[in-house]
C-alpha cells in the first residue's frame, strides 16, 4: 500500500502542476483579442521568412511596440491552413503569406483587406516594386498583397566542370542544347549527374519547372475557351522531353526530388546543372556553400518562345476578419520596404536580402557586389516574365507556372502524381497525361458555362 | 431493489457475467449507471455531434473557395464518391498497408518477444532499445526515414551500401536504389513496421510473462523440445494476446496519416484513406465532397469494426478466466 | 499436464544435448542484441546527425566522424528565428497531461460500472467505445474546426484537451476495466458489509488498488496525446501550438534542414522516450490491457 500511495501522490502532483500550467497558458493565449499591440502572422518557412522572424523583435517591435507572433509551416501545410483560415474568416491570423495564385479568388470572396493606403504611401514607394508583381496582386484596381520577395527561374551550372570538359554554356540556351550538355557533363565527376530537375508530385513541385517547359514547347493547360490541352502533342512532347531528360541524366531519386533535394545535390556536387528558382542562387553563393564562386547562371532554357522563366512572389495579405488592421498594415509596410532589405543586408549579409521585388535593390552597390554572379540574370528573368502571355497562345487566366484559378492546385497535383510516377518508371507519360486530360477538362467545363 | 439477478441476462451479457454481479444487492440500476454516464455522455457528444455535422455538410455543394455558391445538393457528393476511382484505390491501399504492417510487425514482435523471454546478458538494455521506435513522435520518425535513411543520394541506407562496396574497393559501383520511388508502398510499410513492432512486442511479452511456468517446467522435465513447448503450450496461451495486438494495431494503423503525408505525399500509389480525405479537404477545398467521403468511410469502418469485434468478443469471454 | 503432448514426441535429454542448447542460447542472446541495435540505429543516426552541420549531414558515404557542431541544436533553440521551443513544450505538456487527467477521471468510474458493478448491456457499451476508435479521425477535422470556431475555442489548449480526451477514453476504459476486474471481490464485499458508500468505496479502496493500472493507462494516453499532430496543426495557431507543430516548422521546401530537423525530432520525442523508458513495465502491463500483474 505504501508504494501505491506514493504513485498516487506523484500523479496528483503531476496533474496539479499541469493544471496550474494550463491556467497560465490560458492567460497567455488571450493575447490575440482586443490587444492591438500584437499581431499573428502565418507564413511558409522559407529561409527569407526565418530571417524576418529573427529581425522582428529588435527592430519592428522595438520601433512600433507591436509584437509579432509567427507560425511558420512547410509550404503544403501553410497553404492548407491559410485557405481554411481565410475561408472561415476565423480571424486567428492578421497577416498571411500569399501569392498571385491566391489573391484573385481570395479578393473576389472578400477575404482580404485592400492595401491601397500602403500603395499610395510615398515612404513605401510602390513605383519601385516591379510592375508585373504589383499587377499580379491587384484585383479590380485594388492592391491586395505586397510582395516580400520575388523570383523567376533560370539555369544554374558548374562553371568549373564545364571549363574542365571544354564546354560552353550559351547565355540563352535552348532545351535541346541543355539536354546535349547534360549528356556531356553526366559523369564528369564520380557520382555526378547532368542536371537536377524537380520530379516530386505536387503542383508547386514538378509542375513549377515543367509548366514553363510546356509553355515554351507551345503547350498550355487551357486554351482561351477553357479547352484542356493536357494531352495535346505540345504538352506531351514537353513532358516526354522533361521525363526523358531527368531519367537519362537527372539526379538520383528524381521522383521524390523537390527544391531542397536539388539544392543538396547541387551543393554536394552530385549534379552539374539545375533549373529552378532564381532565389536558389543566394543559398548556392552563401559563404558556407562548397560551390560558392563556381556557379554560372543563364536564362531559363527555351524552345519556341523567347523567354520562359516563371514569376513568383510570396506576398503579405491582411485577413478581412483581422481585428488589428492598422498594426497589420504597419507590419507589411515594414517587411516589404526597401529599408527592411537594407536591414537584412547590414545585419545578416547582402546575399540573404529578400530581393526580386524592387528595382532599387538592383541599384544598391552593396547588393550587386554580393550577388554579382547572378543579380543581373535574376533581374532580367523577372522583368522578361509575362504572366498574362507566357506561351504561344492566349490564355483564359493569368499565371506562368500555374493557372490562377482555385481548382488548379488540386488538378495539377493529381496530374503531377502521374508525371512523378512516369519519372519513377511506373507508367508512361502518355498514360499520365491522358488521365490528366480528363481531370483538367472537368475543371475547364466548369468555366465554359 | 435487488433487481439485477432477477432479470434474464441478455444474450451478449451471457459471454461473461462479471465476477461480482450477484454479490451486491444495494445499488439500483440508476445508481449503477451513474459512474458510467460522464464518460458515455462525453463520448457521445464529442464524437456524435461532429459526425452529425459531417452528415449535414455532406449533402451540400460546398467548396470553401466559392462561399457564395453553397446549396443543398442531395446525393451528388455521394455519387461522386462512388464514381471517384481515387477513393476506391485509397481503400485498397489502406487495407494493404494495414494488413501488411499489422501482420509483419506481429510476426517480428512475436519473434523478438520470444527472444526477450530468455535470460541473456543485457536483456533490460535490449528491451529498452527495442521499445524506442514506438516512442518517437510519428512525424519525426517519418521525417528521419525520408530524409536521413531513404534519400537515394545522401540517406543512410545507400550510404551503408557505398561503404560496404567501398570495403572491397568498389565504392562507386555500389547499387544505389531509389528506395521511395522504386518501392513506394513498401517504404511506407517498412517505416510503419519499424514503429509498430515494439507495440506488438510489448503486448506479446506481457502474454509470455503470464504463462504458467510450472507447466512448462514439467514439459521440459519430460523432455519436450522447444518447438513442442512453443507449439502446444506457448502458442495457445498467446493466441488471445496475438488477437488483441492485431486488433489494437489495426485500429491505429488504419488511421496512418503522418507517414504517408511525410514520406510520399500520397504519390506513387500510396495515398490511403486518411490522406485522400485530407487532400480533398485541404487542396480541393471540397468541404461537401470530403464530408461525403468521410461518411462513407465511417460506415465502412463500422461494418469492418463489427467484423473485427467478433474477435474482441472472444477476448472478452476469455479474459475473466 | 504433460499428457497433452503426444507421447511419441517426448525424447530424452542427454548432457551433450544440453551444451548444444546452452550454445544456442548464447547465440540467441547475440541475435537479440543485433536486432535491438538495428532497430535503434535510425534513432542513433538521428541523434548523431543532429550534431552535424547541414552540409556534413547529407553526404554519401555517411560521414560518421564529421566534426561535431551544435548548429542544429542552436536552431532548435531559436538561433535562426528567435523562437523559443519552450511555449510549445508547455502547451504539449498541458494538453497531454490535462487530457490524460480527464480521461482517467471519466474512464475509471466508467470502467467500474462495466466491471465491478456492471450495468446491463455492459458489453454493448464496451463495443460502442471501441467503435468510436475506428472512425477516421481525419473526417472529424472540418466539423471540429467549425464547432471550435463557433465556440471561440480555436487556438486554445481546451479544444485540444477535449479532442485528445475523446481520442483516448475508449482505450482507457478498456484498459481500466481489465485492471479493475483483477481486484479481488472479497475486498469489495468486506467494504460493502462495513456499509461503505460508492464514493468511499471508490476513493478509498478501488483507486489505491488500481493505481498501477491507472499509471499504465495514464502513460499510454500521454504517449498518444503527445504524438498527435493532425488536430494540433489544424486547431491551433499561435498560443496553443504543441511541440510536434513546432517540429514541422523546421521542414522547409527551400533549403537544407536535416540537422535541424533531427535535433528537433529528438527533442520533441524526448519526453515520451523518457516516460516510456522509465515505465517500461507499465507499458507492458498497459498494452496487455492489464492481463499481466
Amino acid at each position: 500500500m505504501k508504494k501505491r500511495s506514493r504513485i498516487i501522490t506523484a500523479s496528483v502532483a503531476v496533474m496539479s502542476v499541469s493544471l496550474a500550467l494550463s491556467a497560465c497558458s490560458g492567460a497567455a493565449g488571450g493575447s490575440n483579442g482586443g490587444n492591438n499591440q500584437s499581431i499573428n502572422v502565418l507564413m511558409v518557412n522559407n529561409p527569407q521568412m526565418a530571417d524576418l522572424q529573427k529581425l522582428t523583435d529588435d527592430n519592428f517591435t522595438k520601433d512600433t511596440g507591436i509584437k509579432v507572433n509567427y507560425t511558420s509551416l512547410p509550404e503544403n501545410d501553410a497553404r492548407a491552413k491559410i485557405s481554411t483560415e481565410f475561408s472561415a474568416q476565423a480571424g486567428q491570423y492578421d497577416v498571411a503569406s500569399i501569392s498571385a495564385y491566391e489573391v484573385p479568388s481570395f479578393a473576389a470572396n472578400g477575404w482580404l483587406s485592400p492595401l491601397d493606403s500602403i500603395a499610395s504611401s510615398s515612404d513605401f514607394n510602390q513605383g519601385d516594386v516591379f510592375p508585373s508583381l504589383t499587377q499580379a496582386l491587384t484585383v479590380n484596381g485594388s492592391l491586395y498583397a505586397e510582395p516580400f520577395y520575388g523570383e523567376s527561374s533560370f539555369l544554374m551550372y558548374r562553371k568549373d566542370i564545364f571549363a574542365a570538359k571544354g564546354l560552353t554554356m550559351p547565355s540563352n540556351p535552348t532545351w535541346q542544347q541543355v539536354a546535349d550538355l547534360a549528356a556531356q557533363v553526366d559523369g564528369a565527376e564520380p557520382d555526378m549527374k547532368g542536371i537536377c530537375l524537380r520530379g516530386q508530385a505536387g503542383w508547386g513541385q514538378v509542375f513549377a519547372p515543367l509548366t514553363t517547359v510546356v509553355n515554351t514547347f507551345g503547350g498550355t493547360w487551357f486554351d482561351k475557351d477553357w479547352n484542356a490541352g493536357v494531352n495535346s502533342p505540345e504538352f506531351e512532347a514537353a513532358t516526354q522531353f522533361y521525363v526523358d531528360l531527368v531519367k537519362a541524366h537527372g539526379e538520383a531519386g528524381a521522383a521524390q526530388a523537390g527544391f531542397t533535394e536539388c539544392l543538396t545535390n547541387m551543393t554536394q556536387g552530385k549534379v552539374a546543372m539545375w533549373y529552378d528558382a532564381t532565389s536558389a542562387a543566394g543559398s548556392l553563393e552563401a559563404s558556407d556553400s562548397p560551390v560558392a564562386g563556381k556557379m554560372g547562371y543563364v536564362a531559363a532554357p527555351v524552345d519556341k518562345t523567347k523567354s520562359s522563366g516563371w514569376l513568383w512572389s510570396w506576398a503579405w495579405g491582411i485577413q478581412k476578419a483581422s481585428k488589428n488592421q492598422d498594426a497589420a498594415q504597419k507590419f507589411i509596410e515594414w517587411a516589404s520596404s526597401s529599408k527592411y532589405e537594407n536591414l537584412v543586408g547590414t545585419q545578416l549579409g547582402w546575399s540573404q536580402v529578400p530581393a526580386g521585388k524592387r528595382s532599387s535593390t538592383y541599384d544598391n552597390a552593396d547588393y550587386t557586389k554580393a550577388s554579382s554572379a547572378f543579380f543581373q540574370q535574376t533581374k532580367d528573368a523577372i522583368l522578361s516574365a509575362d504572366p498574362t502571355n507566357p506561351g504561344l497562345q492566349p490564355r483564359p487566366a493569368p499565371g506562368i507556372q500555374f493557372v490562377a484559378i482555385p481548382e488548379f492546385a488540386d488538378m495539377a497535383t493529381q496530374v503531377s502524381q502521374g508525371v512523378s510516377a512516369a519519372i519513377a518508371g511506373q507508367q508512361t507519360v502518355q498514360q499520365a497525361l491522358s488521365d490528366g486530360q480528363a481531370v483538367a477538362q472537368a475543371v475547364g467545363d466548369k468555366y465554359k458555362k | 431493489m435487488s433487481l439485477v439477478t432477477e432479470k434474464p441476462v441478455p444474450v451478449t451479457d451471457a459471454i461473461n457475467p462479471p465476477v461480482a454481479q450477484s454479490r451486491f444487492h444495494k445499488d439500483g440500476p440508476l445508481l449503477k449507471r451513474l459512474p458510467l454516464l460522464p464518460a458515455l455522455v462525453f463520448m457521445i457528444i464529442v464524437t456524435q455531434v461532429p459526425f452529425v455535422l459531417t452528415l449535414i455538410i455532406s449533402f451540400f455543394n460546398w467548396n470553401s473557395l466559392y462561399p457564395n455558391d453553397v446549396y443543398f445538393s442531395w446525393f451528388s457528393n455521394y455519387v461522386a464518391v462512388f464514381v471517384n476511382p481515387d477513393l476506391r484505390n485509397a481503400m485498397l491501399v489502406t487495407v494493404q498497408i494495414t494488413v501488411v504492417v499489422v501482420l509483419v510487425s506481429l510476426l517480428l514482435g512475436l519473434g523478438i518477444a520470444l527472444l526477450l523471454d530468455r535470460k541473456f546478458w543485457g536483456r533490460g538494455a535490449v528491451r529498452t532499445l527495442l521499445i524506442a521506435p514506438f516512442l518517437i513522435v510519428p512525424v519525426a520518425a517519418a521525417l528521419v526515414w525520408k530524409h536521413a535513411l531513404y534519400n537515394p543520394s545522401y540517406g543512410l541506407f545507400n550510404g551503408i551500401l557505398t561503404w560496404i562496396w567501398g570495403l572491397f574497393g568498389a565504392g562507386s559501383q555500389a547499387p544505389q536504389p531509389d528506395w521511395i520511388s522504386q518501392f513506394p508502398l513498401h517504404s511506407v510499410e517498412l517505416e510503419l513496421i519499424w514503429q509498430w513492432t515494439p507495440f506488438m512486442m510489448l503486448i506479446l511479452l506481457a502474454g509470455l510473462q503470464g504463462r504458467p511456468l510450472d507447466v512448462i517446467e514439467a514439459a521440459k522435465m519430460d523432455g519436450a523440445s522447444e518447438w513442442q513447448i512453443f507449439r502446444y503450450l506457448t502458442f495457445p496461451h498467446l493466441r488471445q494476446y496475438l488477437e488483441l495486438a492485431a486488433l489494437l494495431g489495426s485500429i491505429y494503423v488504419v488511421q496512418t496519416f503522418d507517414s504517408v503525408f511525410t514520406l510520399t505525399s500520397g504519390s506513387l500509389g500510396t495515398a490511403n484513406l486518411p490522406f485522400t480525405i485530407y487532400q480533398q479537404f485541404t487542396l480541393g477545398h471540397d468541404y461537401g465532397g470530403s464530408s461525403a467521403s468521410g461518411v462513407v468511410v465511417v460506415f465502412l469502418s463500422i461494418a469492418l469494426a463489427t467484423f473485427a469485434l467478433r474477435t474482441v468478443s472472444t477476448l472478452l469471454k476469455d479474459e475473466s478466466k | 499436464m504433460t499428457a497433452i503432448l503426444p507421447r511419441t514426441l517426448i525424447g530424452t535429454s542427454t548432457p551433450e544435448k544440453r551444451t548444444r542448447v546452452r550454445n544456442r542460447k548464447a547465440w540467441l542472446g547475440v541475435l537479440a542484441w543485433v536486432i535491438a541495435l538495428v532497430a535503434f540505429a535510425p534513432i542513433a543516426w538521428m541523434i548523431l546527425t543532429s550534431f552535424h552541420s547541414e552540409t556534413t549531414a547529407a553526404t554519401n558515404p555517411p560521414s560518421l566522424f564529421a566534426p561535431w557542431t551544435f548548429e542544429g541544436w542552436a536552431s532548435f533553440f531559436g538561433a535562426e528565428t528567435g523562437v523559443s521551443p519552450l511555449p510549445y513544450f508547455i502547451n504539449s505538456a498541458v494538453t497531454s497531461l490535462g487530457s490524460t487527467l480527464i480521461v482517467l477521471i471519466l474512464a475509471t468510474p466508467a470502467a467500474y460500472a462495466l466491471s465491478i458493478r456492471p450495468v446491463k448491456k455492459w458489453s454493448d457499451v464496451m463495443f460502442f467505445f471501441l467503435t468510436t476508435k475506428m472512425l477516421p479521425m481525419v473526417a472529424g477535422l472540418l466539423p471540429i474546426y467549425l464547432i471550435a470556431k463557433q465556440l471561440g475555442l480555436l487556438d486554445t489548449t481546451t479544444i485540444l484537451i477535449l479532442v485528445y480526451t475523446s481520442m483516448n477514453i475508449p482505450i482507457a476504459v478498456w484498459m481500466m476495466r481489465s485492471f479493475l476486474q483483477e481486484i479481488p471481490a472479497e475486498i469489495l464485499e468486506a467494504a460493502e458489509i462495513d456499509g461503505a458508500g460508492f464514493f468511499f468505496k471508490f476513493v478509498k479502496i478501488i483507486i489505491p488498488l488500481a493505481s498501477p493500472g491507472l499509471a499504465a493507462t495514464a502513460l499510454i494516453c500521454f504517449i498518444f496525446s503527445w504524438n498527435e499532430l493532425l488536430f494540433a496543426n489544424a486547431l491551433t495557431s499561435v498560443s496553443a501550438a504543441t511541440a510536434p507543430v513546432f517540429l514541422t516548422s523546421f521542414i522547409t521546401s527551400r533549403g537544407l534542414f536535416l540537422a535541424k530537423v533531427c535535433a528537433a525530432s529528438f527533442a520533441v520525442s524526448l519526453p515520451v522516450l523518457i516516460a516510456g523508458f522509465a515505465a517500461q513495465d507499465k507499458l507492458v502491463q498497459g498494452l496487455s490491457l492489464g492481463s499481466v500483474k
